[in-house]
């Protein structure tokens, strides 16, 4: 196969429509409160390296004001509503953030560095989708569990990961609200942009104050806001070694606790799948938002009469990826979320050279300023490989070959983790028997990276548990009284 | 002259003596001595987790309504050992009549599981109507290997309860019986091993809790805890010797004498869901008309 050779004209998104204020406060009882420590920390564009804002930085007993308000709303407000008035507001808030989609999109690109055709396209309107989704849900909760009385649990601390900021915003503050809780929520200090955003759309959207908290800051505000007494409800988004601290600090409490951890997960190719278009899942499964995907592909494997075609197809496949400016809508693959991550995934790069795989990178320009990693393949991978093992949350696939489905399956169970797992082939009854033995909290067959509102999404094993989404999403927010 | 029995472990289908060759006095309240029990040891329980995860996916793999009739046959070999558990709940203090009552509501639970081993997936499943053109759908799915700290309080009725839902719903366990009282649980082992329950799927250790929790807990192929009231301390360490390969824990303080301490709650939650996703082909002609 002949190389390609892509010169796109750029196709800049315009940032007009979106107006980053010089300094940010916390969001708390509906009103925009300064740190008390008056700390703050600046928030950069990956793309760039440029400065967007300085964020206020919560301490503890910034924390402790936005639990109490939280508190406040609950008993005084938000469990007195009916379940139709819940919903009447979420369904306000969805359309809310419809209108100023673009706004949200262009945000979320310039504070995350994801591609704008992914924010544009997934992210936002993803984010959109899970509000009217729970919306719905929230006066017909008692027909959800039949024979079973349920209830609110009352006060729910949320710590969202920096990979789909806004959307898993959405995951958590949706069905918390449409489950009558009410909530302090800490984004991830490099993407707080969108979530102060939406505390806007709460102000607009008349929600009543402290019904919802956002309070910004580092991993020691989410560990103050953890351990806050008064919480009742912690979901957590992030990685495994953060996720197992949690549940170490709610041991003795009555704090009911959902996690949503890493994954290395398995994307496996058969024989008989229609190739090129597993290819392309391959592709969206790993390359899908820089690789910053918890449920990401990262460990393909091939059945081995097809391995050297797959390959092949692959590298010509990465030649066409276009790594850039994460406002062009040509690109695929935007800036990495930080400079710490970059130097994780470097890091990993190195060592699987080390570990004696063989890289695969084509030849790409990168910008000269911000976070970019070139996608890259590596193939002869031993199984027992760090990059094989650990998640590397970047654009980085190891792949792998095997000969029978016992071998396959044994390989992919082989991890710690069990987020979800990818099955390309033609055979259905092939399908049902390996999803139905793969440990993965999702299965996409023939397809990767698929996501919905109606769609419960969690892991198995060290990927945490719990469910976010669908109807098995609303029992993490809710109490059993029988 | 009456012969005595010797109560043993049940692992693996078989009733093995601890591997470290330890016993311990079983005593009534008044301080009689009733019968020598096994003291399992830390070893025992690795043997008795290696055995459970070797069984588990067989007995997963089995139907729903093969699951439903064994565990009905449960019930039916129970039955027949009415007398003997009477017998062995009273040896620890207890009226004829407490004792009666627990056996029953033991073999109840028992018929009552054995009806939900193929009714609680259907309830605890969907199909997802997503916004795309894909077969979406929801299933529950056995977590594993369930180690079981079995109630502390009553002899039968409570690790009953805590077993079936848990074993009805594709799981293998590792049970702990109750310390004081443990008799019940090994003669629960013999109404296993006759009631077409394949070996491994349960296995019961006795002897002192608080010395074989912490390798159970700790354990990084068990997949789940299923623990009942305990000393806060030893709650504590279990539950911090779970997080090493996140463990499920679900403790479970009910009084299990009351009729109402079931429902499918107590199998779902030993069950994950898994979400399949699956592409529609799009065809031109068709409008869906049946």
């Amino acid at each position: 196969m002949s190389s390609t050779n892509w010169n796109l004209e750029p196709s800049l998104e315009s940032t007009a429509v979106v107006q980053i204020k010089a300094q940010y406060e916390l969001f708390i009882n509906g009103q925009w409160q300064a740190p008390l420590s008056k700390t703050y920390f600046d928030s950069v564009n990956p793309a760039d390296e440029s400065h967007l804002a300085k964020i206020a930085w919560a301490q503890a007993q910034d924390i402790d004001l936005a639990v109490q308000a939280a508190r406040s709303a609950y008993e005084n407000v938000w469990s007195k509503l009916s379940g139709a008035e819940r919903g009447k507001y979420l369904f306000r808030i969805a359309r809310l953030m419809q209108e100023k989609s673009r706004e949200l999109a262009v945000l979320e690109t310039l504070d995350g560095g994801k591609p704008i055709k992914e924010s544009r396209d997934v992210d936002v309107p993803l984010a959109c989708n899970h509000f009217f989704y729970y919306a719905g849900w929230a006066d017909k909760l008692q027909e959800a569990f039949a024979g079973r009385e349920v209830a609110a649990l009352g006060l729910a601390a949320q710590i969202t990961p920096w990979n789909f900021p806004l959307l898993m915003l959405a995951w958590k503050i949706a069905p918390a609200l449409a489950c009558g809780n009410t909530v302090v929520l800490k984004p991830a200090e490099t993407t707080s942009l969108t979530a102060l955003k939406f505390a806007e759309i709460c102000q607009e959207a008349g929600l009543p104050a402290g019904v919802v908290n956002i309070v910004t800051g580092y991993g020691d505000s989410g560990a103050a806001l953890v351990a806050h007494p008064d919480v009742n409800k912690i979901a957590f988004t992030g990685s495994t070694a953060v996720g197992k601290q949690i549940q170490k600090a709610c041991i003795g409490t009555d704090k009911k606790l959902t996690l949503e951890l890493g994954g290395k997960s398995a994307n496996i190719i058969l024989e008989d799948a229609p190739i090129d278009q597993a290819v392309e899942g391959v592709i969206n499964a790993i390359f899908f938002n820089q690789g910053h995907v918890c449920c990401a592909g990262s460990r393909l494997y091939v059945q081995e009469s097809i391995a050297t075609r797959v390959i092949e197809k692959l590298k010509f496949r990465l030649q066409s990826i276009y790594v850039g400016n994460p406002l062009d809508k040509n690109t695929d693959i935007g800036a990495i979320n930080s400079k710490k991550q970059l130097e994780t995934i470097e890091r990993y790069i190195s060592l699987g050279v080390e570990e004696g795989a063989e890289m695969y990178q084509p030849s790409c320009h990168l910008p000269a300023k911000g976070y970019y990693c070139p996608p890259t393949l590596f193939t002869d991978v031993a199984q027992s490989a760090r990059i094989a093992q650990e998640e590397i949350f970047g654009p980085v696939l190891t792949i792998q070959t095997f000969r029978t489905i016992d071998e396959v399956l044994q390989k992919a169970n082989n991890s710690p983790y069990g987020l979800a797992a990818g099955v390309w082939t033609d055979k259905g009854a092939r399908i049902f028997g390996l999803s139905s033995q793969l440990q993965a909290g999702v299965v996409w067959a023939n397809t990767y990276n698929k996501f919905d509102p109606a769609s419960p999404f969690g892991g198995y094993k060290e990927s945490g548990f719990g469910r976010e989404g669908g109807l098995h999403g609303l029992s993490a927010y809710l109490k059993f009284i029988n | 002259m009456e012969i005595l029995k010797t109560y043993k472990l049940y692992i693996g289908g078989q009733f093995p003596r601890t591997e470290s060759g330890r016993s311990y006095l079983v005593e009534s309240p008044d301080g009689k001595a009733i019968a020598n029990a096994c003291l399992a040891s830390k070893k025992d329980v690795r043997n008795a987790v290696q055995v459970a995860r070797k069984a588990q996916s067989s007995w997963a793999a089995k139907t729903a309504f093969n699951k439903g009739q064994i565990l009905y046959r449960i019930a039916e070999v129970f039955e027949g050992r009415k007398a003997q558990l009477i017998e062995e709940m009273c040896s620890l203090g207890a009226s004829i009549q407490e004792a009666s009552q627990e056996v029953q509501i033991a073999i109840d639970r028992c018929v009552y599981y054995a009806g939900w081993a193929d009714k609680y997936q259907a309830l605890s499943s969907s199909v997802n109507p997503v916004a795309s053109s894909h077969f979406n759908f929801s299933v529950p799915e056995p977590m594993g290997v369930v180690g079981i700290v079995a109630c502390q309080e009553t002899a039968l009725s409570g690790l009953v309860s805590q077993m079936l839902p848990i074993i009805a719903g594709g799981n293998s366990v590792v049970l702990l019986a109750n310390s004081k009282k443990p008799l019940c649980a090994i003669t629960l082992g013999e109404v296993l091993a006759t009631s077409d329950v394949p070996g491994g799927v349960v296995n019961i250790l006795t002897g002192n809790v608080a010395e074989m929790l912490p390798t159970l807990a700790g354990h990084m192929d068990v997949n789940a805890l299923c623990l009942a009231k305990l000393p806060t301390e030893l709650m504590v360490s279990a539950q911090e010797s779970a997080i090493d390969n996140l463990k499920r824990c679900i403790i479970q303080t009910q009084d299990f004498s009351e009729a109402s301490a079931q429902g499918m709650q107590y199998i779902t939650d030993f069950q994950e869901i898994k979400t399949t996703w699956h592409p529609i082909e799009q065809l031109a002609g068709g409008m869906g008309g049946y």
